[in-house]
């Protein structure tokens, strides 16, 4: 075991997977010689050269249509895109083109293309750059959307989406690229569509994605010294949806909260709340809570950005609800 | 590189197949036989046969939603075409595609795509996959006049000029995006202007005359297979008929009339016998057999079993 933080934990799942497939090519705005904006790509361009880590212009469109023809020629791609925020330059590619392209073509190509990008919620990085958009994209037949919260799981799960022959957009976090993380010294993958509990509990069901998993983890830590047992879990990839795990858990809580820094509307928390409503409403105790960012751009100010996304209080405050 | 006249007799038949392919599909979306819509290449059908004569059977062509033309030229079977056209299970995409989205990858028809532009950028990742593989193939991708505003257009010229990557961008200049004249749409001239800007060769040639575009396209294709990058090439064209099975647009009238003066097939056809390639029986004789095979291929779409609904949940994922 070793420690490695949750940005190098995915270089090493990108070089490691770089280092079994000749083939495979990153693409993106300064992940060559500079290493990535956040250092996720830092040495690739060294070991592996110009031709297969690529340095690309300002061009979100044409890297993910690039990607996506390297990978129906038969070269699996990962593109980078600097922020989530930017995905919409390329939202052709990623939602008319990638995904659907095997479909109507009838099964005669397969696209291995993974989009990396970050989600920067509560940064101070303001409007354009804040934004938790995998609403967005779970709504499109044909993609895979992961968000891993720990550095175990962003290695497991990048390695996965790499060998996964179909297109997949890996949301990473920002605020998680620095948290350490233990991680084994041999080889390993973790599964699509299989959720972590990430805490053990009876009382209460939290359903946390991405970037405000150590805030429910302490929330839940919180609520245990006020004799509140929360069982926190991380679905992991939200497409495809462990809809199972969640359910089961709730079967045995009667209680559900949901939680995303994506805004509240149309979220995936109402997705995940009303699946659940379908599967256990009888074992629910009360309506399932969201606690998501109120729908409003995110400002830049300090006090306007914490203000609108959800915060350990918020979950807390959730969770105690089903009490009265 | 001059071709045989086996290879020059081959694209005269294309031609007619496309001819008669486009006419069967607005027939029978005028029985009702399909819904949705279909873009007709008629009139075009030299640029896609000069530009496909160009290059080998390992290379590779994208097209839009006005692709049959394209399909054909590469070689892709026009009855497994009918019947994607009807929707039917034998269609080459088991009809999931349907008219706008038809593929035959065997043949390197990567296939038509319906996002005006949307396939330029996956035509310069493919051209750089054979970039890196080092097979010396190219890519040939074509698109309209209206295409060639998009920014996706722009950003993969710069891309792949910078790359040197094997690529033909065929923008094929028709006059219209369906009733928007160039005039009003385009601040050149010439779409190959635009290359200039972008440090790469542009050639304007008339896209009508199979021999033009033949050649424009063999140079391109050397430059490609040299390394030295790709090439823009506007083949300027014209379609006198309705934009889409839909929308009308572009000319009608007496402009469409004059038009169909220069229609490219009996031209090529003049050359070739002017050539002494083709005698005027062979070339009837051609004609009527790509006749005999649409119609086969119509009866075959029509007679085939649409999908079954299990088809639904396949091919989303590999
Ligand atoms: C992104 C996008 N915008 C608009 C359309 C609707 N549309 C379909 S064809 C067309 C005109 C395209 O003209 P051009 O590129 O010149 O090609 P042509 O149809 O003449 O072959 C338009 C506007 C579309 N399919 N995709």
């Amino acid at each position: 075991m070793r420690e490695l933080t949750y940005a190098q934990a995915i270089n090493e799942g990108i070089r490691e997977e770089m280092r079994h497939n000749g083939k495979i090519v990153v693409l993106g705005e300064d992940v060559g010689k500079y290493g990535g904006v956040f250092g996720v790509t830092r040495g690739l361009y060294d070991e592996f050269g110009a031709a297969r880590v690529r340095d690309c212009p300002l061009n979100e469109a044409a890297i993910v249509g690039c990607a996506i023809g390297l990978a129906i020629a038969g070269r699996p791609a990962i593109a980078e895109l600097e922020f989530m925020d930017f995905t919409t330059f390329a939202m052709d590619p990623i939602t008319n083109q990638a995904p659907k392209l095997r479909f109507f073509w009838g099964g005669q190509v397969s696209v291995p293309l993974v989009v990396r990008t970050p989600i920067a919620a509560g940064l101070g990085f303001g409007t354009q750059h804040s934004q938790s958009l995998e609403a967005w994209l779970v709504h499109v037949p044909g993609l895979k959307v992961v968000m891993p919260s720990t550095a175990y799981d962003a290695k497991g799960l990048i390695k996965t989406a790499i060998r996964d022959p179909n297109p997949v957009v890996f949301a990473e976090s920002i605020s998680l690229y620095s948290a350490r993380g233990e991680i084994p010294d041999e080889e390993y993958v973790i599964p699509f569509g299989k959720a972590d509990i990430k805490r053990k509990g009876d009382d209460v069901t939290l359903v946390a994605l991405g970037p405000i998993m150590p805030k429910a983890l302490q929330a839940a830590e919180e609520l245990a010294q006020q004799g509140v047992d929360v069982e926190v879990i991380d679905p992991r990839t939200v497409a495809p949806l462990d809809i199972d795990t969640i359910v089961n858990s709730v079967k045995k809580t009667g209680r559900l909260v949901v939680a995303h820094v994506a805004h509240k509307t149309g979220g995936v928390g109402a997705e995940i709340a009303q699946q659940v409503v379908e599967r256990a409403f009888d074992s629910l105790d009360g309506p399932p809570v969201r606690v998501a960012a109120a729908d409003v751009p995110i400002a830049a100010s300090q006090r306007l950005e914490q203000a609108t996304l959800p915060d350990v209080a918020g979950m807390m405050k959730a969770c105690l609800s089903f009490r009265q | 590189m001059t071709l045989s006249a086996e290879q020059q007799i081959e694209a005269f038949r294309r031609m007619w197949l496309i001819r008669y392919f486009e006419e069967a599909a607005i027939r029978l979306y005028g029985e009702g036989r399909y819904r949705g819509s279909t873009h007709p290449y008629i009139a075009q059908e030299a640029t896609a046969l000069g530009v496909c004569a160009a290059l080998q059977s390992t290379d590779v062509v994208l097209a839009t939603y006005r692709g049959h033309g394209a399909a054909i030229a590469k070689g892709a079977d026009p009855k497994a075409m009918m019947a994607e056209l009807l929707g039917k299970a034998t269609g080459m995409c088991k009809g999931k595609g349907g008219s706008m989205h038809m593929s035959q990858t065997e043949v390197g028809f990567l296939g038509c795509n319906a996002i005006v532009a949307g396939h330029i950028a996956i035509a310069g990742g493919v051209a750089l996959a054979q970039q890196l593989d080092g097979t010396g193939a190219v890519t040939a991708c074509f698109f309209g006049d209206g295409a060639s505003c998009e920014g996706v257009f722009y950003e993969t010229l710069n891309m792949a000029t910078l790359w040197k990557l094997p690529l033909l961008l065929v923008v094929e200049n028709n006059e219209y995006a369906i009733s928007t004249h160039v005039s009003d749409a385009i601040s050149v001239p010439d779409i190959s202007m635009r290359a200039q800007g972008f440090g790469l060769p542009g050639v304007t040639v008339d896209g009508r005359d199979f021999d033009a575009v033949y050649a424009a396209a063999t140079q391109a294709v050397a430059r490609a297979r040299r390394g030295d990058g790709p090439t823009l090439l506007e083949a300027k064209t014209v379609r006198w008929s309705r934009h889409s099975a839909v929308a009308a647009g572009g000319a009608g009238g007496e402009k469409a009339d004059r038009w169909k003066l220069t229609d490219p097939i009996p031209r090529f056809r003049q050359e070739l016998i002017q050539r002494g390639i083709l005698a005027e029986a062979r070339a009837a004789e051609i004609e009527r057999d790509a006749r005999q095979v649409i119609d086969d291929a119509a009866a075959y779409a029509i007679d085939s079993p649409y999908p079954a609904l299990e088809e639904l949940h396949t091919d989303i994922f590999a």
